[in-house]
């Protein structure tokens, strides 16, 4: 099962690889040094710099399909070197991080373009694309590096961003709260994944991809168990996955173009890359995969009940966004082929939800930065190139056949079906009930924004479709939308098997026939779609419904706020509260314990020690007897 | 008597000797004096004789005093490393050398000495 | 009589401190001799070319490992290091010491003496220039860390550290504004430093009580081969580890820190907590690694726990500081436990480690008090956090510096924090210290809030009327700056070279 990992070392064009990070760096570094000084002109550097990293990357991707190993790593330097730590500055260029880099720079370059756009009367646009050049330096350093520690720099890197620009507008107070939400959330992911790395250190000596992978044979199963859970912290932070999911809808907060380049084509996809890359170590356990698989399927589902309650146009493509994340992560926990299908559905998702985004994004710039789905309605005689891909991007994201949606996300079904005994039922099922359900709210979305009665607010009467710079990408990306999908299905798995290995051979069985699957995921889509159609055909209330428990749990996000707050939040105020009272109170009330227990003289002491001097002191004392009682009672056998 | 502490017995002895002696005194004072002792006017005084003092308790030193006080300290270090010098700077192997070292150690002090003089302290106004 | 002989002194390996207390000397004669408009310049360059003399008598004695002195001094790799640490850090403090610039005078009162607030000390504070003192007193107290670092006995060490440490209260009290809580500041660093010092004294009574010497070698043998009771040995070596973890600001010996680092003029605050830290780390590393290994297996678990207690107790309390320089305070607290661990490793890694470490948090610390001094209002500088806000609109620049500053001591990849903490905890887990690095991980990521609080205040918020302006710095400031910074991103980006000297230099003599 275990080929050897080995990977050529870059010569000739391929060695100048690290241009593709170089030059947004270098983009981002002049964007925010320079200040004011570049404002007029900095926004389209800013899409030149990822333009360019574009080309690089398909000069090298067509470079790599020429050579025979298919992946090449170059060693830039020594980063560092204690003991016997080393850990390399190099790069990793193979079929996985080759699709990545397309990917980020491709879609990367349409949301700059847009951005253009849509960020033109905002003060902050240089420093907007300041961010975003940061952004996708961060994003390419992670899916190049070739070990754990480049991994994890990029990972905190593209945190930083993401988090810079959740905040972007920071005078709104939600938006410094989302932020902040975010960035915490992550932490709790981060603090997982550097321990796997520690882990993966201690057991291997080396964080190198393929030296961790060759040697993972060696390592005891409960050890390869706790690091996969520990790297799946990471990837469920990253990726909004259950149990970290909660931040990842607020992070609409930041700019449309933000949330469509980081928090649904790309950075959230980090946690798929993680796994996928990984995947020696998550093959290596079988029950790792089965709570990767869970986690993905409990996610897919979390994110689709949400969806349908949601009236914000963004939070409802957010809770979309965490719930097809949940089926990348039901493919790359099934293993074997399905790795290959989940990053086939990252790819695709990464251009129909980008298209939906900036189709919103559209839809907002046209009506004064609106949100509600509820003030929408009959828009599609308005804004009709809008109208028309993210119509596209919809079909191909409830998964009508032949739209891209259809080809990378019913395999998936189909492999979740392949697995043995009760539990190819139960995952399964899980994600064609989960199609079903995203059919229902994608659908409802689109009716109330484009269909319908008008119920706008008063202070709109014509909404105009956007300028230029801000369609082409759209039409750009719904062609991606709709050929992506069939295109990438047979041809992307090939391509992985460098990185991914091959399983074409294996032979599998699914619980049901191939083509009765498919029949069933097509059928519960269109039942969902058209149970919305028939709901939301004429509009509907512009005010909140009273609703039942069900509904009620689905619009606080399923209690999953309340619940960090109650479990992560108060535990932690708490505990620095105490501290603080305890340096405030805590040691004078200690000084004055024992000046009463020695007894009357504590008031004529208290006069006489007007300074604060003696409190210290006092501590000093208190942490000195302890230190030699601690020695003394170790020295007596007490302790040892 | 014998081992680590043994020493520090005599030291004992001696203070437990001084207690009973202070008791004792006080005893026989206590014995021989008469029942109802006299109050002439200004017994109670902190001097029971002399001049009556006059004021508080409570004054405030001269904060010129401590720097006396510190050049003081100044020239006893020099004389407690210059006593057992001047017992051994003549022995053969030491000569020259010790001469230089302890010239650069009273040169080190007789800067201080400079500097409190050059910034007046030395001066009382 | 018994005989008698004059110890033999290896004068070229003691040369850098006799160099600097030289210099020093030198420089209360001219603070006597000469006028009072040339001494500032003339004090300044003597105090420069003596540090950077003394450093290039180290990187010329660098080969040097002897024992000197009558065995009192050590020159050895780590010494060799640690001196020449704390001269490049020394060198960049003196820079912040010697700066005018931002405040007419320095950041210097000029007599200390006069009572605050009265006619003299409004008029002073006005007119007259800062006192030039400050030049000889840090050169001592800089010298005094060097002998501190090479002290090969118990006694040595003991005056050692008296030599750095008087120098020090004295500067405390010196800053020219804000003179009465500048004066609190050194009043309970001197009296809470002469309480530590008296732990230490007595430690090392007992320790001579139980050894017989007071030389580490004498007592790495009687640890080893004595047949005593060890009680004068463990209660002893708590209380020498106890003065040496009062200096290195370790809980619940740091009681001192945020209102000593608050008071003391902040050049002053650059200096203690690079310089210091240094030295007082390479007192702790020479008891604990040469005379002390015997017991290493004994006094593990207790430092630990004071390691863990220091690290939680400055990560926490930073979460809720509204000054910038108490909240730096806490970090530097915080990075006292996280020094521990690395001494805690008790291996070759370990001191190489922690020796990487002590200069790396050097270079970013005296850098970000650097920025300190600089952002100032009417009132000198403005350290509230509340002022802070909007700082990124008015003055990207040092706002930047101080974003990459913050970011470094939260221990951010490609910034010299990550791999100081990488290579401490790495060491640590090496050594099966592994409970002492899960807790470092957990408070570096606690600490990393406090550092974000501020740069989120810094960047996102809209400068209000009370935001002050940034001064530009003069030459010196920004040279120190332009140090820190740029070894900070260095130390970052290609930390081998540095990594292999204290590899290298991490050889004790004993």
């Amino acid at each position: 099962m275990h080929d050897t990992v080995e990977y050529a070392h870059a010569s000739g064009l391929l060695s100048s690889v690290w241009l593709l990070i170089a030059i947004p760096l270098a983009s981002a570094a002049i964007l925010l040094l320079l200040g004011k000084r570049a404002d007029k002109w900095g926004h389209w550097l800013g899409v030149a710099s990822v333009g360019v990293s574009f080309v690089l990357g398909l000069t090298y991707f067509f470079q790599l399909r020429g050579l025979d190993n298919r992946a090449v790593e170059l060693s830039l330097f020594d980063y560092i070197e204690v003991g016997s730590l080393h850990v390399d500055f190099g790069l990793l260029f193979d079929p996985l991080s080759a699709v990545f880099v397309l990917l980020i720079t491709g879609v990367g370059s349409l949301i700059h373009l847009y951005a253009v756009g849509y960020m033109e009367h905002d003060a902050g646009r240089r420093r907007f694309f300041g961010y975003f050049n940061l952004f996708v330096a961060a994003m390419l350093l992670l899916v190049l590096g070739n070990n754990f520690v480049m991994l994890y720099i990029g990972w905190e890197g593209v945190g930083l961003a993401s988090y810079l620009l959740i905040s972007f507008w920071v005078e709104r107070p939600s938006a410094a709260t989302a932020g902040k939400k975010a960035f915490l959330m992550n932490r709790v992911g981060d603090a997982g994944f550097a321990i796997a790395i520690f882990l993966m250190f201690a057991q291997l000596g080396t964080t190198q991809y393929d030296e961790v992978f060759n040697g993972i044979g060696a390592v005891a199963s409960g050890t390869v168990l706790i690091m996969g859970l520990l790297l799946l912290l990471g990837a469920t932070g990253k990726s909004g996955q259950f149990p970290l999911q909660a931040w990842l809808p607020d992070a609409m907060e930041g700019p449309t173009p933000v949330s469509a380049l980081i928090h649904a084509a790309t950075m959230v996809t980090a946690g798929v890359y993680l796994i996928a890359r990984s995947n020696p170590i998550f093959t290596a356990n079988e029950t790792l995969q089965t709570v990767v698989v869970s986690v993905g399927a409990l996610t897919l589902l979390i994110g689709c009940i949400i969806g349908c309650a949601k009236d914000d146009i963004k939070r409802v493509l957010a809770w979309s966004t965490v719930s097809q994340i949940g089926y990348m992560f039901l493919g790359v926990g099934l293993g074997g082929a399905a790795y290959a299908l989940a990053i086939v559905h990252l790819l695709a998702h990464g251009f129909f939800k980008a298209g939906l985004f900036l189709g919103a994004g559209s839809v907002m710039h046209g009506m004064h930065d609106q949100t509600d789905i509820r003030r929408f309605g009959g828009l599609w005689r308005y804004m009709r190139i809008t109208w028309a891909t993210f119509g596209l991007a919809w079909l191909a994201i409830i998964g009508l056949p032949p739209l891209s949606g259809f080809f990378s996300k019913e395999p998936i079904i189909v492999a979740a079906y392949e697995r043995e005994g009760w539990t190819a039922w139960l995952f399964g099922t899980a994600a064609l009930i989960g199609a079903g359900v995203t059919a229902f709210y994608m659908t409802r979305l689109f009716v109330l924004t484009f269909h319908g009665p008008k119920r706008w607010t008063e202070d709109i009467d014509h909404p105009h479709e956007s300028p230029p710079v801000m369609t082409v990408p759209l039409v750009l990306l719904a062609v991606g939308s709709v050929a992506a999908g069939g295109l990438m299905a047979s041809s992307v798995p090939d391509w992985l098997v460098p990185a991914l290995g091959d399983h074409s051979g294996e032979e599998v069985h699914a619980v049901m026939s191939h083509g009765l699957i498919t029949a069933l995921s097509i059928v519960v889509t269109l039942l969902g779609a058209g149970l919305a159609y028939a709901l939301f055909r004429n509009g509907t209330a512009l005010q909140e419904q009273p609703a039942g428990p069900v509904v009620t749990a689905a619009r606080r996000n399923l209690y999953a706020d309340a619940f960090n707050e109650a479990v992560f939040e108060k535990p932690g105020i708490f505990l620095t509260r105490a501290l603080v009272f305890l340096d405030n109170r805590g040691i004078d009330g200690l000084v004055n314990g024992l000046a009463a227990a020695v007894g009357g003289g504590s008031s004529r002491l208290r006069r006489l020690q007007t300074g604060f001097v003696r409190s210290y002191a006092m501590s000093m004392l208190t942490g000195a007897l302890l230190v030699v009682a601690a020695f003394l009672a170790l020295q007596l056998g007490w302790l040892a | 008597m014998a081992g680590y502490l043994g020493s520090y017995a005599t030291l004992g002895l001696l203070l437990l000797a001084s207690v009973v002696v202070f008791v004792g005194a006080f005893s026989a004072n206590r014995l021989l004096r008469p029942a109802s002792p006299a109050e002439p006017i200004g017994k109670r005084e902190t001097y029971e004789c002399g001049v009556d003092p006059v004021g508080g308790d409570w004054a405030q030193a001269q904060i010129r005093y401590y720097v006396y006080a510190y050049l003081y300290v100044l020239f006893a270090v020099e004389a407690v490393f210059l006593f057992p010098w001047a017992v051994i700077f003549d022995r053969p192997g030491f000569g020259a050398t010790t001469v230089v070292e302890m010239a650069i150690f009273v040169a080190v002090l007789a800067l201080g000495i400079l500097y409190a003089w050059r910034k007046r302290i030395l001066t009382w106004t | 009589m018994e005989d008698l002989s004059l110890p033999k002194i290896d004068y070229a390996a003691v040369a850098p401190m006799l160099i600097l207390f030289g210099v020093a000397c030198v420089g209360v004669l001219f603070e006597g001799v000469l006028p009072k408009a040339a001494r500032r310049v003339t004090q300044l360059v003597l105090a420069l070319l003596g540090l950077v003399a003394a450093l290039s008598v180290i990187v010329w004695q660098s080969d040097t490992r002897v024992l000197t002195a009558g065995g009192a001094v050590a020159i050895d790799g780590p010494t060799l290091f640690l001196q020449g640490a704390i001269i490049v850090l020394g060198i960049m403090a003196l820079l912040l010491i010697g700066d005018r610039a931002m405040e007419h005078g320095g950041a210097f009162v000029a007599q200390a003496a006069i009572t605050v607030g009265s006619e003299a000390d409004r008029k002073q504070a006005v007119k007259e220039q800062g006192a030039t003192e400050v030049y000889p007193l840090t050169v001592f107290a800089i010298a005094g860390m060097l002998l501190f670092v090479a002290a090969n006995d118990l006694l040595t060490m003991f005056v050692a550290l008296e030599v750095f440490s008087l120098p020090l209260y004295l500067l405390c009290a010196l800053a020219r504004r804000r003179r009465l809580l500048s004066q609190e500041a050194a009043l309970k660093y001197f009296l809470l430093g002469a309480y530590a010092s008296a732990f230490f004294l007595f430690g090392v009574a007992l320790v001579y009580g139980f050894a017989g010497g007071v030389e580490f070698g004498t007592i790495h043998d009687s640890v080893t081969e004595s047949t005593q009771s060890t009680v004068l040995l463990y209660a002893g070596l708590a209380m020498i580890a106890i003065g040496l973890l009062f200096k290195a600001a370790a809980a619940p010996f740091h009681v001192w820190t945020p209102d000593v680092y608050q008071g003391a003029p902040t050049p002053i605050t650059g200096l203690m907590a690079a310089c210091t830290k240094v030295a007082a780390f390479g007192g702790l590393l020479r008891v604990l690694y040469v005379g002390f290994d015997g017991v290493a297996w004994d006094y593990t678990p207790i430092l630990g726990v004071v390691a863990v207690l220091t690290m939680l107790i400055g990560a926490v309390l930073a979460v809720t500081q509204t000054d910038i320089k108490r909240l730096l305070a806490y970090s530097s607290i915080a990075n006292a436990g996280y020094l521990l661990v690395g001494v805690l490793a008790l291996s070759k890694d370990g001191l190489s480690s922690t020796m990487f470490y002590l200069v790396a948090y050097g270079f970013t610390v005296i850098a970000a008090f650097g920025v300190v001094t600089l952002v100032r209002d009417a009132d000198g500088e403005a350290t509230h956090l509340s002022r802070w806000a909007g700082l990124g609109r008015r003055s990207p620049l040092y706002a930047g510096i101080f974003t990459f500053i913050l970011l470094a001591f939260a221990g951010i990849p490609l910034t010299s924090g990550f791999i100081a903490k990488f290579a401490v905890f790495g060491a640590a887990l090496d050594s099966g210290e592994a409970w002492l690095v899960v807790f470092g991980v957990v408070t570096s990521m606690l600490l990393a809030f406090p550092y974000l609080r501020v740069v989120v205040m810094m960047w996102l918020s809209e400068p209000g009327e009370s935001t002050p302006t940034v001064s530009i710095p003069g030459g010196l400031t920004a040279a120190a700056l332009v140090i820190g910074v740029v070894a900070t991103l260095v130390l970052g980006v290609a930390p081998a070279p540095l990594l292999d000297l204290t590899t290298s230099a991490a050889d004790f003599v004993r």
